[in-house]
């Protein structure tokens, strides 16, 4: 049963991949928000903005890359959405195959998207000047930490793609989680901030994650930082997970 | 049980809070016979269909698919069913012959192309098979819809008002196949608000009316529930769907279904 899941798996990923490659236009429009933001920050607001020593480009791109999984995922309610509302969910549901397999194609299929808008916008910041000394084991500690962050909003995107009504519901979801890295230390140190914002911007899982990066990237010690960011990755994702699977089952009822 | 009832089902009920969609269902089809379920939009056609293929749960009653129970034995019940659902369950973006391909191999088929090339041959598909299916027409995807249900020859077929939205000619197309899959032996169990085509293509015929079962039975034996016939003499003519059907025919393609058309017309006609 979990092969033959494997293996379902494999061909209806392999079904929406096939979608984003027909529609390459998925992956550029996620990439070009977080890339104006770069360029409006580095090159308009940057030089008022004081973040110590080091470039603008180095403190920002943390931020930058969480608001590009960020409007990534709406594109993962948008396609379930769509599925849903085609039939062809349901062809798939009568069928003898694994159920579980639907939602985590689109989920994979996500993550595979996701990586290659980072990849685009970490290519812009690069010829922005962005630069870091980080090892092999930095660059995974990344890596991992980007990963665990897109499955998180991911299933939250699912949840969104399994309860919306209409398509404009699947993917209007995702401004808030874009606006969030607003209210943290991804574009200003959050010593800035009023009493109140400040709090919320410290306790919110952008602030730890973006400072997890960018101590990474800068080969500074990451301190407990890291463990509150993978805290909160782990936490979204089993609470996404759960409703996801929950909403996921009472279709059937 | 017996060995010969492919569906059965028996006091199905099923609500949405205050609305009750189904009010008590019994039903069987005989294995390999066309079963037509025929009601007006909301009798609960498509709830009963669904309860049917495992997609959704009955409040209370019992339905068998070849002898599997469809809630406690959902998993054995999806492998000898497939549905075709109200709308064509197609992906867009894919193309005919992907699509044949994807379910093919969904279905742990082996040589999933050589499936898909048979099919789109049947299926007059071969010349659009590697075009995306967002360039087909109302009724190529009806009929790659219905291709992709019969991949790994289920013993019972499901179709949701499989012509709902068609042209005439595309109708015609569904009813041969329809046809075709009941000599085949497969068990079909279509849903239909059109009394032609419950008339055309049903060995038995099940009335839903506001979630029961309201007449059951052969065409013959619902027609005695009827006064005894009158002769009456009609001058025929022919109907616009014939004059429609002949003329297209002439260019060719449609000459087949002109005479389906016609052979449905002189069905009327004996009545």
């Amino acid at each position: 049963m979990t092969i033959r899941a494997f293996g379902d798996t494999a061909v209806l990923t392999g079904r929406s991949l096939r979608h984003i490659v027909r529609s390459p236009d998925t992956i550029i429009t996620t990439a070009v928000m977080p890339i104006a933001f770069l360029l409006l920050f580095v090159y308009v607001f940057g030089g008022a903005i004081d973040t110590g020593a080091g470039s603008y480009v180095n403190y920002l791109l943390p931020g930058i890359l969480l608001i590009t999984v960020a409007s990534g995922i709406a594109y993962t309610a948008y396609r379930l959405f769509l599925d849903l509302k085609g039939g062809i969910v349901d062809r798939f549901q009568s069928m003898p195959i694994a159920r579980s397999s639907v939602l985590w194609a689109h989920v994979l299929t996500s993550l595979v998207a996701n990586a290659v808008s980072l990849i685009v916008v970490v290519g812009v910041a690069l010829l922005m000047g962005f630069r870091t000394g980080a090892g092999v084991s930095s660059w995974l500690a990344v890596t991992g930490i980007l990963t665990a962050f897109t499955l998180a909003l991911t299933w939250i995107a699912v949840v969104a793609g399994l309860s919306a009504k209409s398509v404009d519901g699947a993917s209007a979801f995702s401004y808030p989680l874009i606006f969030l890295p607003f209210i943290s230390s991804a574009f200003v140190p959050t010593e800035t901030m009023p009493g109140p914002v400040r709090w919320f911007a410290e306790n919110q899982p952008v602030t730890s994650i973006v400072n997890t990066i960018r101590g990474l990237f800068a080969e500074q010690p990451v301190g407990d930082d890291i463990w509150t960011a993978v805290g909160w990755c782990v936490g979204i994702l089993v609470v996404a997970y759960g409703c996801s699977a929950m909403i996921y089952r009472n279709r059937v009822s | 049980m017996t060995a010969e009832t492919a569906i059965r089902v028996r006091g199905l009920r099923k609500s949405y809070r205050d609305v009750h969609v189904l009010r008590g269902v019994d039903l069987d089809a005989p294995r390999g016979s066309v079963f037509a379920l025929l009601g007006s939009n909301g009798a609960g056609k498509t709830t009963a269909v669904r309860i049917l293929s495992t997609l959704l749960t009955a409040d209370t009653g019992t339905a068998t698919v070849h002898g599997f129970d469809v809630s406690a034995q959902a998993a054995e019940v999806r492998e000898v069913i497939s549905l075709t659902g109200q709308f064509a369950a197609v992906d867009e973006i894919l193309s005919g012959r992907e699509n044949l391909v994807l379910v093919a191999r969904l279905r742990h088929l082996k040589n999933a192309g050589g499936i898909a090339d048979e099919l789109l041959a049947r299926f007059a598909l071969a010349d659009a098979g590697r075009r995306r299916v967002s360039t087909y027409s109302g009724g190529m995807r009806r009929r790659l819809d219905i291709a992709m249900s019969l991949i790994g020859k289920p013993p019972v077929v499901f179709l949701d008002e499989p012509t709902t939205g068609l042209d005439p000619e595309g109708r015609m197309e569904v009813w041969r196949t329809v046809k075709e899959l009941a000599r085949g032996g497969t068990t079909v169990l279509l849903t239909t608000q059109y009394l032609e085509e419950a008339e055309h293509l049903a060995d038995r015929i099940a009335i839903l009316h506001e979630g029961r079962i309201i007449a059951n039975g052969t065409l013959a034996e619902l027609k005695q529930l009827m006064p005894a016939a009158t002769v009456e003499y009609v001058e025929k003519q022919p109907g616009l769907e014939e004059i429609f059907l002949a003329i297209i025919g002439t260019a060719g393609g449609g000459r087949e279904a002109a005479r389906d058309g016609a052979a449905a017309s002189d069905w009327k006609g004996r009545r």
